[in-house]
């Protein structure tokens, strides 16, 4: 039995596989203009004998195709249980949304909290700010915090946030300092939505922003916990998605 | 939308022709994609088809055949004005919807950004020219209920020329209800200067007869939706609701009471809009205006069943019957300032009995969630939202704010949905 999940965020498409149990495959694709097409290719190369879509776009695959869905929510639930069975408090930072989700003590969502229509504290809003401050996405998030400024930046809204930062810039402030600030600032917002939702251990942070090593640090250094990481953190949702879709 | 032309109508009401095109067409194309495209539809939710399909056309020219007759026409924004005493004046009372987002360009040339959406509407119908209603009306009746609306009410006297305040009090203590049965008092006479008609003892009984009629019918509705396999959708028995604030109220009820035959029908046979065992949402909160079906589309499309709204367009609205034991008209009046004064909405403090009638509603209608609606910006049912959630225990709650756009639907339905799969 091939059972595939797929998770269609804002930014990018994922995909795991899994072949009689076993995480067989994992596949990501930046979503574009035209992710339904991204899908079936997606679709066409793994041939799985069932596929549950989640994520953003999941709707995408339920109208044109017959594909069953769950949401971003459930599929994190599961897949991050998977890759890491003690967790109770899940943290995503995804694209356009960020999201604390707690467990119980056998897996199933007790409560959540998401972000609703900004892009405040959210992958968005790392990238922009990466893209006003001259870096490469990939090279924002290992940026080390040791010895940087306390500097803070103060708007919660995007647009406000970035004109904080440009000011910053012109003001002569260190580039290091303010990628720090902006880190901080989605830390606290994430912080403040966990201590709404949960921070019951253990705690793992799941989905893209997961592997910013940064805004892991800070997040743990506010919360005064420790946060774990797996190994394909980006993957959570395609693979509680293919466990479902496993189980038929 | 409909087959006759009421072009001439809605100019000579001076409406905006060209936007007012564009309303019906959003209108009848919305109607069709989230109404007629539900399966298992009640048959008599055929007449409320087509009341909606002639919202803007043949009830606007029964309206006008009864001012041409002599009849006053009054349109209300608030379930505390009492439609009784229009009635009894022999008036036509209109509930006047906002559920649309129109004219908001318009409408912030009045109002600042963080007004409610439902304020940004009624504004923003009346500067488009939309409302064949607030067109036609003699009198609009306004409260002093939120401040948006207290403040929003002045602009609106200013365009229209039209408004009369009541103001209802904030709290319900001894002198409260003193100033309040004057206010009714005041009401009163108001309608009788304007009517030139005398209220009399038979002429109120008349008129209470038929509001109580209304909301039994609206209350037995109610009560069906308790069933499981729910015998009517969310959306449909939210439409009915809707349209009682403007329809004909003799013709509605018995309408509704046709609907209901056929969902006692329903609920023996075990048939049901939604299947057996769907999860069932009881929505509370602000009040949903027509065309405002938003978040009972996205529930319904999520497989769950909206089975109550704790709002003023539903329970609020038609919980308690006036009594009808009155000799005189000043008894008729306190009677009435009471039946009124125990609505239980958020702009009153303290408002305790709301969380009491959240929870004995979620119980009688087995709800298994509870989705807390707040529109933006609208600040007592924002913060009563939150007493709501820590008083309700043993169901799932979970708070929404939103306004009548489209631009979170996609994020709200991931929340719902999840929401959901908690509850399955
Ligand atoms: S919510 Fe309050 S102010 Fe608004 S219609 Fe209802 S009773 Fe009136
Ligand atoms: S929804 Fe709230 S803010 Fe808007 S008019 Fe009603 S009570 Fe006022």
């Amino acid at each position: 039995m091939r059972a595939m999940g797929i998770d269609i965020g804002s930014r990018f498409i994922k995909a795991a596989l899994l072949e009689n149990g076993e995480l067989a495959a994992t596949r990501m694709a930046d979503t574009s203009f035209d992710p339904l097409e991204r899908c079936k290719g997606l679709l066409e190369e793994v041939a799985a004998d069932k596929v549950v879509a989640t994520g953003y776009g999941r709707h995408l695959l339920e109208i044109h195709t017959s594909i069953q869905t769950i949401t971003e929510i459930k599929a994190f639930a599961r897949g991050a249980r998977a890759l890491l069975p003690s967790c109770r408090t899940i943290i995503d930072i995804g694209g356009q949304d960020t999201k604390v989700i707690s467990l119980n003590e056998v897996g199933s969502v007790k409560k959540f909290e998401m972000n609703d229509r900004c892009a405040a504290g959210t992958g968005k809003f790392l990238e922009i700010m990466a893209r006003a401050l001259g870096y490469a996405l990939e090279e924002f998030g290992f940026i080390s915090s040791e010895g940087r400024s306390e500097l803070q930046i103060n708007s919660m809204c995007t647009v406000f946030a970035e004109s904080e930062v440009i000011s910053l810039i012109t003001k002569g402030a260190k580039r290091e300092d303010i990628a720090v600030a902006v880190h901080r600032s989605v830390a606290n917002r994430v912080i403040s939505m966990a201590r709404r939702v949960s921070m019951d251990e253990d705690i793992t942070f799941a989905g893209g922003c997961a592997k910013n090593s940064l805004l892991k640090s800070l997040i743990e250094a506010g919360m005064g916990k420790r946060i774990m990481v797996a190994e394909k953190p980006e993957i959570a949702g395609a693979l509680g998605a293919a466990l479902y879709a496993q189980e038929g | 939308m409909s087959g006759k032309d009421y072009t001439k109508m809605w100019k000579d009401l001076g409406l905006n022709l060209e936007n007012h095109a564009g309303l019906l067409d959003v209108l009848s194309k919305a109607y069709k994609d989230i109404y007629l495209s539900q399966k298992n539809r009640p048959k008599a939710m055929e007449y409320f088809d087509f009341v909606i399909s002639e919202v803007h056309g043949l009830r606007i020219e029964e309206i006008l055949n009864a001012k041409e007759a002599g009849r006053k026409v009054v349109g209300t924004f608030c379930v505390y004005v009492p439609e009784e005493i229009v009635l009894a004046a022999d008036g036509v009372c209109i509930g006047l919807c906002a559920g649309a987002e129109v004219g908001s360009d318009e409408a912030g040339k009045y109002l600042p950004r963080n007004t409610c959406a439902l304020i940004k509407a009624f504004m923003g119908f009346k500067l488009s020219g939309l409302c064949p209603y607030v067109e036609s009306a003699d009198l609009i009746v306004g409260e002093t209920t939120c401040d948006g609306k207290k403040k929003a009410y002045e602009s609106f006297n200013d365009i229209t020329g039209k408004v009369y305040v009541m103001e209802v009090p904030h709290m319900k203590t001894t002198e409260d209800r003193k100033l309040w049965l004057s206010e009714v008092m005041r009401f009163k006479d108001k309608m009788v200067a304007l009517s030139g008609k005398e209220i009399t003892v038979v002429g109120f009984k008349k008129a209470v007869s038929k509001v109580n009629a209304k909301r039994k019918a609206l209350q037995r509705l109610s009560r069906l939706r308790a069933a499981d396999p729910a015998p009517i959708s969310g959306l449909d028995a939210l439409l009915v609701n809707q349209v009682s604030f403007y329809d004909d109220p003799v013709r509605f009820t018995e309408m509704t009471n046709k609907l209901c035959d056929e969902l006692d029908q329903r609920v023996s046979n075990g048939t049901g809009a939604a299947a057996k065992g769907a999860p069932r949402i009881l929505v509370s909160g602000s009040p949903m205006a027509i065309p405002n079906w938003k978040l009972h589309a996205i529930i319904e499309g999520s497989g769950a069943v909206a089975v109550g709204e704790e709002s003023c367009i539903g329970e609020r609205n038609h919980r308690d019957l006036l009594d009808e034991n009155f000799s005189t008209v000043d008894e008729a009046m306190e009677k009435l300032a009471s039946r009124y004064l125990g609505i239980d909405c958020a702009c009153f403090t303290p408002n305790n009995e709301r969380i009491d009638n959240i929870k004995a509603l979620a119980k009688s209608l087995k709800a298994d969630g509870i989705i807390h609606y707040s529109l933006q910006f609208c600040t007592p049912y924002m913060m009563e939202a939150y007493k709501a959630e820590r008083a309700v225990t043993g169901v799932p709650f979970m708070r929404i704010e939103t306004d009548y756009s489209m631009e979170d639907f996609g994020q709200l339905k991931t929340r719902i949905e999840a929401f959901i799969e908690i509850l399955r």
